[in-house]
């Protein structure tokens, strides 16, 4: 089950644990402004494919 | 959007998933890092100073204007022990009574922006209400820090500068190759 979080938490996740950002808003609202070092897998295309580079042993956030 | 995309990474075998509820807006709005198109609009907490002197409800009035004068401020930010924002106390409450505890001389709920508020907006802002700064807060009541009017007009105007001076590069290009 998916763990909801703030923000300290994201950044201690990020620090510690090497946490994988995912921003899952459209491409437009990605390219206009995200979170450094967030990489972008819209909702709609959240599949196996594009989520292959994501290193399951490490925690992912989404936001 | 973000539980649905939590819930669906899930479903592909993803066991370590969390959900950023509160999103890039809260992260921004922190002054967080950002990256992107528009990251060049300078924001708030580009040019806030993150140097404010803080101090708690409690503390007696004695201890805070040691602490105000050796860093040289005229106010002091009144704050949880989380640093959420409670109110202010400037230099000319503190001629009270030195054993008097902060919150009895303190401004309750002074005015704060976000950290990712436009310098053009917020400049508006402060000169429509008559006034030479604003505190910056995180969307849960944080102190970020203090932006001074001063400080985001020279900014603007730096910019101005540096994109009139691009443009002109620009041009002279056009025309050497003329």
């Amino acid at each position: 089950m998916p763990t909801s979080i703030w923000r300290e938490e994201v950044q201690r996740l990020m620090r510690e644990e090497a946490a994988q950002l995912v921003e899952v808003l459209p491409r437009q609202e990605y390219q206009d402004e995200h979170i450094e070092g967030a990489t972008n897998i819209p909702l709609k295309r959240l599949n196996r494919e594009t989520t292959s580079h994501l290193d399951k042993a490490r925690p992912i956030i989404v936001y | 959007m973000s539980p649905r995309a939590a819930w669906r990474l899930e479903t592909l075998g993803f066991t370590n998933v969390y959900d950023y509820v509160a999103g890039k807006a809260d992260w921004f709005a922190a002054g967080l890092p950002r990256e992107g198109e528009l990251t060049s609009i300078p924001r708030t907490g580009d040019v806030a100073h993150r140097d404010d002197v803080t101090c708690r409800p409690t503390d007696r009035i004695s201890v805070v204007i040691d602490r105000i004068r050796a860093a040289g401020k005229e106010t002091c930010i009144v704050t949880t022990e989380g640093g959420v924002i409670l109110g202010r106390v400037r230099t000319d409450r503190l001629d009270a009574d030195a054993q008097v505890q902060v919150e009895e001389v303190m401004e309750l709920g002074p005015t704060t922006t976000r950290a990712d508020t436009t310098l053009e907006a917020i400049i508006e802002r402060l000169n429509a209400r008559k006034v030479e700064s604003i505190l910056v807060a995180t969307s849960d009541g944080r102190l970020v820090g203090t932006l001074y009017r001063s400080d985001a007009e020279a900014r603007l105007q730096e910019d101005r500068v540096e994109e009139a001076g691009q443009q002109i590069d620009q041009e002279s290009c056009c025309c050497c190759k003329d």
